[in-house]
């Protein structure tokens, strides 16, 4: 899965917890979770447990504290997916 | 110190027989049940398997909450606090705040006995199968007690008091007197009053195990609520929430809003489970006391009352709360206030019975009718050595009335009672 299909995903999963519909449209490597999309921070968790299902990964809570970002967020899936290979 | 007059502005119920103010005015007017057979009671070896629950289709629950909000959503309770608080607002027409600052002059009290019942019981099944991660960010917010109001303030953007209070059985009605109290002093202009009670057999289920509900019924669900009957065997358990506008006078005069009723005064106290007082059974010489404060308090005199709700259960407690009332307003057989329970239709519902109740009792008020007790054409005659037994209605009562007098008393040897008055624009 290479880096655009990774956002493309993220993009379905976020949405439900984002009413900023413009800047989830335009989402890409630069856009903050909270800063753009203005995601309550409590519901970060829940975004982490739909990627562990959608992408069918663990996230330790270390990894977790870093997906504040897209950007951060991609890097972390793309090394968990690749770490069983 | 501030003295402000506290009037009744908005309605909102949900009730096992009726989840909007016109559908459930009806029912209690006609006398229909909303006591069902609960297949899933019955499933897992329940005495008790009928209970009054409110009828609510997804539709209806969507138009109250985000489809984030719906995603988890697992708590019975919440649901129909916020359908009842928001009605409750609408009916006031009163609108949400701004989206940048709150209205500092509106709060809530609703109660509730637990929160979230359901959401608390897969969180448990799901730490004890070693999956705490999984619980995500949507149990706390369920499962605190004041899940309720905080649910009904983010939506209303109160920023007041925002606060659920618990006195078991007695929470409804003490809610009402907590608003009032905190109008009534200048604390707040308009405060939500009201309470909730999950629905389901993780909520029924300690009752049920107490022996205090009703087996008797479980194939004739209609006839099973029974108070003052000679066949009361124990109360139906009910779940919703009923949500009542409370507004300083002044307030309501201003933005020329529909007054319901007056809330005169109440009081509230607790037997101490001394006496005969425990913490199942009420001590009388609290709960006279109670009533006695409550007509004081109001300033008006214990003759004036002129309809009684309640709290009867149908439990072996009816006749001793008439006895109660009967000692405490001085009244003869004869010249005792009409009394009536709103249980024999919807049940007992536990947390959020007080509030229903005063629903009931304020639309008694403003509408010009006494509802009918269901399930009673036998009369205990404990009660009627008492009471004449015209004094408890079979039927609808069409007539216009002043003065009526709300009471609940709970597990903990709590009670409240409340006095309420038609609003006549003077």
């Amino acid at each position: 899965m290479n880096k655009n299909e990774i956002i493309s995903a993220l993009k379905t999963i976020i949405q439900p917890y984002s009413e900023e519909t413009l800047a989830l449209e335009n989402i890409d490597e630069n856009t903050d979770f909270i800063a753009d999309l203005k995601i309550n921070s409590a519901n970060l968790v829940d975004i982490v447990l739909d990627i562990e299902e959608e992408f069918k990964i663990e996230i330790d809570n270390d990894s977790m504290a870093k997906m504040l970002t897209v950007k951060a967020t991609v890097e972390i899936i793309d090394s968990k997916l690749n770490a069983g290979k | 110190m501030n003295s402000n007059r506290v009037v009744i502005t908005g309605l909102g119920i949900c009730a096992p027989n009726g989840t909007t103010i016109p559908e459930f005015t009806n029912a209690i007017k006609n006398g229909i049940s909303g006591i069902t057979h609960q297949p899933d009671l019955e499933a897992l070896g329940f005495s008790c398997q009928i209970a009054g629950k409110p009828q609510l289709s997804e539709e209806r629950i969507a138009q109250y909450f985000t489809p984030l909000e719906l995603r988890n959503l697992n708590s019975t309770g919440i649901i129909y606090g916020v359908v009842a608080g928001l009605d409750a607002w609408k009916d006031a027409g009163l609108e949400k705040s701004d989206d940048e600052e709150p209205d500092w002059d509106s709060g809530t009290i609703f109660g509730t006995g637990t929160s979230g019942i359901d959401k608390f019981r897969w969180a448990i099944n799901k730490i004890d199968d070693m999956e705490i991660r999984k619980l995500g960010s949507s149990v706390v917010i369920q499962t605190m007690a004041s899940g309720v109001s905080a649910f009904i303030s983010g939506k209303l953007g109160l920023g007041n008091q925002i606060s659920t209070n618990s006195s078991a059985c007695a929470t409804g009605a003490e809610s009402l007197l907590l608003a009032y109290e905190r109008i009534k002093s200048g604390q707040a202009k308009r405060m939500l009053a009201g309470s909730t009670s999950d629905s389901g057999p993780y909520i029924w289920g300690g009752f049920d195990a107490m022996k205090v509900c009703t087996f008797k019924h479980n194939n004739e669900p209609e006839k099973g609520s029974r108070p003052m009957s000679l066949m009361a065997s124990g109360f139906v358990p009910g779940s919703g929430a009923g949500a009542l506008v409370l507004e300083s006078l002044d307030s309501a005069l201003a933005r020329n809003a529909n007054i319901y009723a007056e809330v005169l005064g109440g009081h509230l106290n607790s037997g101490g489970q001394r006496g005969t007082g425990t913490m199942t059974a009420p001590n009388p010489m609290a709960v006279q006391r109670c009533i006695q404060k409550a007509v004081e308090n109001s300033g008006i005199q214990l003759h004036e009352i002129d309809v009684i709700n309640g709290h009867l259960t149908a439990t072996s407690k009816d006749a001793l709360e008439i006895e109660n009332w009967k000692i405490a307003l001085g009244s003869s057989a004869d010249n005792f206030p009409y009394i009536n329970s709103l249980k024999g239709m919807i049940g007992h519902c536990i947390s959020a019975a007080g509030s229903i109740e005063c629903v009931a009792s304020v639309l008694e008020l403003n509408q010009d009718f006494i509802f009918p007790n269901i399930n009673c054409e036998d009369v205990n005659p404990e009660i009627t050595t008492l009471i004449n037994k015209n004094r408890i209605p079979q039927t609808l009562i069409k007539k216009s009335f002043n003065i009526l007098a709300k009471a609940s008393f709970g597990f903990g040897d709590v009670n409240v009672c409340l006095i309420l008055k038609k609003y006549t624009h003077e």
